[in-house]
């Protein structure tokens, strides 16, 4: 892809003039660390990070029939959702896959933010209006409209205590309220994908510079760290959290994902629903957690073997855990080798070593909202 | 501000070699330390073991990525660092000195004739990043 087009968020001078290392990630040139990925993801464990996210694509769905369309083209309960909270779901394929792996925001009673993956939100909104001719929604794209700053960590709610008014250490696990911060509107929830306690930021392009400053002003007594996309992938997979492209796609049942609590047939009819039900009645395989009971480090293809030594699955995250020391991934497996404490073997280039099925996720806090 | 010390020969793979007489030392360089980010395993061949020049002889590992090392000659390896097992996190702390990888008793000693000198590098460098 040549740099002409290529995305850039509205932090993108800021990260350049902080010296980054970046690259292109799902049509957008991000920060990848700012200086030590281990650092930044210490930081979001034990107080505080401050990501740009702007590149997230998002879709707003509104009217009479925004609800009807929702149903009908993701697996989660849209009518559960009560204005001022969210709920992971995704946008299923007739095969009972995913398009992609979304988080929807109810604004109103007839009004819907999708949160999308940067690489799919093309596709996914392609999609979305094609179903939508038998609705008849209000579909847009407005992922221009916004930058999402993730401020992420234990700490993250005494940072933002410490410039704002808002009711911010009341606000329960997956709701958002709007108000201003520091003058500016945003839309703030109680979300992440770190595993850790935090918020997201949705604000105005314009804005986005003078609040990410002043997070990390404001922050800089709390020890924040300004993080990239390798802490964010080594935090969301200490999670267990999906990766798009890693642990879900087209061709992966939602159920062998280990989704199976964001699908609800009772709802109704929705696209990929009669795939899944069969595929929850005899799954293929189904994804686990792994930690390495010999030495190496499992990463993103590489080989599971059974004690056979027949290849059998693939891992499809992997690394050295910086909270826990130890190697973990996640890898999708055959049934029978998915039950907690069983073995299998992981190909790490010329070595096969021995791992064991651990229970997801591999870090969690307890949330007391 | 040139991070490529300009006595020692590069590869395109980001490799250096510390060249003197037969005897050779070689590491990655600052560059592709910090695209691969925190390292966090590194492995390394035996001592005595014999390296064709463009050979794999290990595989660097950091939080994110996961890296092959190729010898930028051909020889004998002769040393290895062994300090980078407990503390691998110094290549990113000084990568052309007490982050070095192996020393090599070089058996073909022209073939430093292919290498690239500091400014060929930090020109490939750039090239490469588009």
């Amino acid at each position: 892809m040549s740099s002409t087009t290529i995305n850039k968020t509205p932090l993108h001078d800021w990260h350049l003039q902080s010296g980054a290392f970046m690259t292109d990630f799902g049509g957008w040139h991000l920060p990848v660390r700012y200086q030590s990925d281990k650092q930044e993801h210490q930081a979001v464990r034990e107080a505080v990070g401050l990501f740009d996210v702007s590149h997230m694509g998002e879709l707003l769905v509104e009217g009479a029939r925004a609800a009807d369309l929702l149903q009908y083209t993701t697996c989660n309960d849209i009518s559960k959702i009560p204005v001022g909270a969210a709920r992971y779901n995704a946008l299923t394929t007739p095969a009972g896959g995913a398009w992609d792996d979304l988080l929807v925001y109810r604004l109103a009673e007839e009004r819907y933010l999708l949160v999308v993956n940067a690489a799919n939100q093309d596709q996914d909104f392609n999609w979305l209006q094609e179903q939508n001719s038998q609705f008849g929604a209000n579909l847009r794209n407005v992922g221009s409209d916004y930058a999402l700053l993730a401020l992420q960590g234990p700490l993250a709610v005494d940072v933002l205590e410490s410039i704002s008014d808002l009711p911010v250490r009341d606000l329960r696990y997956y709701r958002f309220l709007e108000g201003e911060l520091l003058g500016c509107p945003v839309l703030l929830s109680r979300t992440g994908y770190t595993a850790s306690d935090g918020f997201e930021l949705y604000l105005s392009p314009q804005h986005a510079e003078a609040i990410w400053t002043k997070l990390l002003e404001a922050g800089a007594s709390f020890g924040i760290e300004p993080c990239g996309l390798s802490a964010r992938d080594s935090l969301r997979l200490e999670g267990g959290l999906h990766l798009y492209g890693h642990e879900l796609g087209q061709d992966i049942s939602l159920y062998e994902a280990g989704l199976g609590w964001i699908i609800k047939p009772e709802k109704g009819d929705f696209i990929g629903k009669e795939a899944l039900l069969r595929s929850k009645e005899n799954p293929q395989r189904k994804l686990v957690g792994f930690q390495m009971q010999e030495f190496g480090i499992p990463r993103h293809g590489f080989p599971i073997l059974n004690k056979e030594e027949q290849t059998v699955g693939s891992v499809t995250s992997g690394l050295l855990s910086p909270t826990l020391n130890a190697p973990i991934g996640m890898a999708y497996v055959p049934t029978e080798l998915s039950e907690i404490g069983s073995t299998f073997l992981v190909q790490v280039r010329k070595r096969r070593l021995a791992a064991e099925v651990v229970r997801l996720p591999f870090y969690q806090i307890s949330r007391s909202t | 501000m040139s991070q490529t010390p300009s006595d020692l020969k590069y590869t395109r793979e980001h490799e250096w070699i510390r060249l003197d007489g037969n005897q050779a030392e070689i590491g990655i360089t600052f560059h592709a330390q910090k695209s691969l980010g925190d390292i966090v395993y590194v492995e390394l061949p035996s001592v005595g073991d014999e390296l064709e020049a463009g050979e794999e002889f290990g595989t660097i590992e950091s939080v994110k990525a996961v890296s092959s090392l190729f010898s930028p000659m051909s020889g004998k390896v002769t040393d290895i660092n062994s300090e980078l097992a407990d503390r691998p996190e110094t290549i990113n702390e000084d990568c052309y000195d007490e982050g070095w990888l192996i020393r090599v008793a070089l058996s073909e000693p022209d073939e430093q004739d292919n290498l690239l000198d500091d400014e060929e590098y930090d020109q490939f460098v750039l090239e490469e990043a588009g």
